[in-house]
Order: structure tokens, then sequence, then C-alpha cells
């Protein structure tokens, strides 16, 4: 059974369509891209899902049940995660408490507890530490585990957001242009890091602009021109389909492409 | 984790001595009267630095809370018959039980707009307070029995130093305890993107509203304590002038700076004192001296000083 499954979505600003008639479904495990030139709708319809957007019509199934129009935190305990474009960090945490802040769902929270730091408060506190530096391990930044968020560099920033929705343990991950600002060997690592995302069971939808990226790692690819489906299928039928090609001339990812 | 641990206990520590050995200095009674109000201004601002510095949500009425809390001593035991020491309790609950019933609509409102709506309760509450006259004596004001504990009859201002001392002691363990707990992580992660924390699972608006409740009933208890050490409340102490001085003490001590908070009530507190030379340009150098430390040290002076000695020591 799809552990995502989006149907007919469609949501319009200001009487303009930004999405219109989406759907597609994603198998534990799997990584889904979806790419289309800038302003297709990719950031918006992870917005939709993801529940800071509500959606005109269209429906949002989280491993069969209905979703809709939930709120972002009821979403991330059924198992919803995703990382920013536009980078959302927590600036004045070090990097090691933004990933315990991913870990939110996993622990007890009790303000009275909290606020006397009941022994069992600093017990989970030790065992949540480690599960953050375990991650920030994983994305490369074990040795920024303490310096403020802020200060570290783009690159950097998108791995650690992806340290934190990691550490929510969802069923669904929404990655946002995670290679955005990588160098080629950040971006390797990303490639790499996705993969065994992927290998855990986790179903990862990827939206990203770097297509030696996406034709590498991606088991099915949805491409979106102006808020509508374009053609899905796999790496190999989208780079051969004259419609991608055209869709993308005149943009970057046209010669991208072509090259890939 | 073991850093953070000390860093608690040091601060706590550093305090208490300070609290011990301040009054070998004190050369009179009044030198106390000045440090517990220091110290009970001190706990009411770090209540709103929890919510302010920490939760990254502003209050422009938090006064109105004190001044509940100041009017609960007052009127609890003169009205109700109500021992002072239960009316501070009761008074507390309702400061705590109003903000979780107010706070629920306003804090989805942001930036100017919760500023605004605070105000307006800060202003309701003061003015219930002045209009209510048969309860709480109206403008003039209304007399506090003094404190009676297992039979000693609380007064003296070395007594009341002590008693504010050790409830600031309190307020700021309470307030170091959070920090580095979920709650703590979940204030802080909101302050800095609402967006983030909620797909990390953090219920905002839950949380922004215990740090909201957590404020008012800080302020609750200050007030009451102030109320009692005085013998004497007035609508003054609900009012807006209050909550802006609150304000400013947060955030020229610095905003989210346990130890700020206390030092911005200790500036707030004793410059007047010492102002008085000045006569009438009193208030005028006070907002001077706000302006001019807000353009060089807009983080605030705990944290500036902290930032010049770590660079100092490399
Ligand atoms: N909150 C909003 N209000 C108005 N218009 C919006 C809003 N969000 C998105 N849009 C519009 O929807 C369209 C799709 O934008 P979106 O950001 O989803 O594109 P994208 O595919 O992510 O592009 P990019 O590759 O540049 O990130 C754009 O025309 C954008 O202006
Ligand atoms: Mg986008």
């Amino acid at each position: 059974m799809s552990v995502l499954e989006v149907s007919d979505i469609g949501i319009s600003f200001g009487g303009v369509k930004a999405i219109d008639g989406v759907g597609f479904a994603v198998e534990p495990g799997e990584i889904f891209s979806i790419i289309g030139p800038n302003g297709a709708g990719k950031t918006t319809l992870f917005n939709v899902i993801s529940g800071m957007y509500t959606a005109s019509h269209g429906r949002v199934l989280l491993a069969g049940e209905d979703v809709t129009g939930l709120p972002p935190d009821v979403l991330a305990a059924r198992g919803l995660s995703r990382t920013f474009q536009n980078l959302q960090i927590f600036h004045r945490m070090t990097a090691a408490e933004n990933v315990m802040v991913g870990r939110h769902l996993q622990e007890n929270c009790s303000l009275l507890a909290d606020l006397l730091r009941l022994p069992s408060v600093n017990r989970q506190n030790r065992a949540t530490r480690a599960a953050a530096l375990a991650l920030l391990d994983q994305v490369g930044l074990r040795d920024c585990a303490d310096i403020p968020a802020g200060a570290l560099s783009y690159g950097a920033s998108k791995r650690l957001e992806i340290a934190r929705a990691l550490a929510a343990e969802p069923r669904v991950l929404l990655l946002d242009e995670p290679a955005a600002g990588c160098n080629s060997v950040e971006t390797e690592d990303i490639d790499r890091l996705i993969g065994r995302v992927a290998d855990r069971g986790i179903a990862v939808v990827l939206v990203e602009h770097d297509m030696k990226l996406v034709m590498k790692i991606s088991h099915r690819i949805l491409v979106l021109e102006q808020g509508r489906m374009l053609v899905e299928g796999s790496p190999q039928q989208v780079r051969d389909n004259p419609l991608v090609l055209e869709a993308y001339l005149g943009h970057h990812g046209a010669r991208e492409a072509a090259r890939a | 984790m073991m850093t953070r641990l000390n860093r608690r206990s040091v601060i706590l520590l550093a305090l208490a001595t300070m609290m011990a050995l301040l009054p070998l200095v004190f050369p009179s009674s009044y030198y106390f009267r000045v440090a517990s109000l220091v110290w009970v201004s001190a706990l009411a601002a770090i209540g709103l630095n929890i919510l302010m510095g920490k939760a990254g949500q502003v209050s422009l009425g938090h006064a109105g809370f004190f001044g509940i809390g100041a009017y609960a001593v007052a009127i609890g035991p003169a009205h109700l018959g109500v021992n002072a020491l239960a009316a501070v309790g009761i008074g507390a609950l309702l400061s705590g039980l109003l903000a979780f019933l107010v706070g629920r609509p306003i804090l989805r409102l942001k930036g100017h707009y919760l500023a605004i709506a605070t105000l307006g309760l800060g202003v309701l509450i003061a003015m219930v307070i002045t209009t209510e006259s048969r309860w709480t004596g109206g403008p003039d004001g209304m007399p506090v029995a003094k404190l009676v504990l297992f039979g000693w009859r609380v007064s003296g201002s070395d007594t009341w130093y002590w008693i504010t001392a050790g409830l600031l002691l309190i307020g700021t363990w309470i307030a170091l305890n959070l920090d580095d707990t979920p709650t703590g992580r979940a204030f802080r992660a909101l302050h800095d993107s609402e967006t983030a924390a909620r797909v990390a699972g953090v219920a905002v608006n839950r949380f922004k509203l215990q740090a909201f409740v957590i404020a008012a009933v800080y302020a609750s208890v200050a007030g009451s304590a102030l109320a009692m050490m005085n013998g004497f409340v007035n609508p003054d102490q609900a009012g807006f002038l209050h909550s802006v001085e609150l304000v400013t003490m947060v955030v020229l001590g610095g905003l989210g700076s346990i130890v700020g908070s206390i030092v911005g009530a200790a500036v707030l507190v004793v410059l007047p004192q010492v102002l008085t030379v000045f006569q009438e340009y009193e208030h005028f150098m006070l907002g001077l001296l706000i302006i001019v430390s807000m353009i060089f040290m807009r983080d605030g002076m705990v944290p500036m000083l902290a930032r010049l000695i770590t660079r100092g020591r490399r």
C-alpha cells in the first residue's frame, strides 16, 4: 500500500491556479522526485501536503488515512516530515539542539517535570542528545554540534534540516531542494544519505533542480509545469520525453537534463 | 550536558552568595528595602523573559497580572477572610487562569497585533481595579494586612529582604531549569521559526500559552510579595507604565538571559534612587539611558558582557 497518496490537488492564489489536478502515490522506500521549472508549483505542493496551505480541492492520504487539512504538527505525529527550500532553522539554538527539537514527538514533555527538572528529564535529555549527535554524524555535521545553527554555511544548514527531519523518525520525508547551495562533494553526500534513508523504508519525495542527482537516485519522477502534471515515469522515460525538454526550454534545466 | 548543569548551579550559587553578603555592606534599612524591590521586580522580569526572550511573544500588559497578585493579598484577607498565604496562591491561580483564557485567542496574533492585544488586557485589568472601588479602594489603593506565618507577624525590611530573596532564588532556579528541557527547547524553537517548530511536531499554540501562563504566575507572585512588603497597594502597580518598566528590565538586561533580567531589574530600580540628585530631570535621564543603551547594546547588558568576556579570553 502507498504510504503517501495525493489526489487531484488544486490551490489558487488570487484567482491564479498555482496547482491544478496533481496526484501521485509513493511507496515505502521509494525515492519519488518532483521536478519542473521555477514557479511550477513544487514548493506549493509540499506546503499543501505538509498542512501549511489548505488546498481548495483534493485529498492527501497518509498510510491510507485521510489527513487532508490537518495542521503540520499533527501530520508530524502521523509520520510526515519535511525540509524547506528557504531555510527554516532555529538559528539561535545549537546544531545539536536543532536536531533535538526534531525529537520532540519522541520525547515525554511534561511542563511540571521540566520546571522542576526532575531526574527523568535529565535522563531523557542525555538520550535525546545522543540520538541528535548520531544524526548529525550521518549528515557530516558532528563537529558542528555545539555551535549556533545561525553560524552554519548554507549547505550545512540544508543538511541540518535533513537531520532534524529524520530525527522525527518519519514514514514520509519531503525534501525541498536539499542540494541547493551544496558543492559537488556535499551533493554526493546528500545523494548517499537519501539512498540510505530510502533503504530504511522511508518514502522520500524529492524536489531538486540538480538533474544529475535526480536522474541518478530517483525511482520515479513527476514533472510539473505551471501547476499541472506534465509527465510521470522512470528517469529514463522522463529524460526521453520531448515534452519535458520543451518545458525546460530556455531554462538552465534543459541543458542539464540533456546532458544527464 | 555537564557544563549546562554546572552553569545552572554556578548562577544560583553566585546569586545566593551575593544575597547573603549584600546586607554586610548595607548602612541602613533603606538599602534592604531597595534590594527587596530589586528582587521582586527581578522575579516578575524573569517570568516575562520566559515569555519574551525564550518563546518570543511580547506582552505589554504584564503589570496587570502583577496587579492581580497584589490585590489578591489585599482583598483576600480584608474582604473574604482568606489567609494571606492562601491569597497569594489564589492570585497566582487567577492570573494563570486569566492568562490561559485570554491567551488562547490572542496568542494566535503576531508582532504588533499581539503587542496591542496584551496592552489592552493590561489596561482592562487596571481599569477594573480602579473602578471597583468598593473592593479595591479605587484610585487611592488600599492597605494590606501584615503577613502572619504560623503565628509570626512578618515585618521589617530586613525580613522582607530574605523572603523576597528566597522567592527570586526559586524563580531563577525554575527559569534556569526550563532552558534545556523539551518545553524550553520548544519555546526557543517557536521563537526562531514557528513553521519549522510545527513541522517538528511542536504544538506551537500550546507552548505559547504555557509560556504566557508561566509569565503571568511569576508576575502575580511578585505582585503579592510587593503588596505584603509595602502593606499597601495602588492601581499604578497594574498600570501601563509598570508594564513598560517590566519590558524594559527584560530588554535592557538581555532578552533570553535570566541573569540579564535580574541585572535589568537592578538598574531600573536602583538608578531612579541614584538619579534623584538630578531632581526633575530624573525621568529624562532614565529615558535617555535606556535609549542610548538600546543603541549600543541591542542584545542587552548581560549577553553583551558575556560576549566581551569570551572575546577577551581568546
Ligand atoms: N503564498 C502565496 N501567495 C501567492 N502566490 C503564491 C504563494 N505561494 C506560491 N505562490 C505562487 O505559486 C506558484 C508556484 O510557486 P512555487 O514556489 O510552488 O514554485 P516552485 O516550483 O517551488 O519554484 P522554484 O523552483 O523556484 O522553487 C508561483 O507562481 C508563486 O508565485
Ligand atoms: Mg520551490
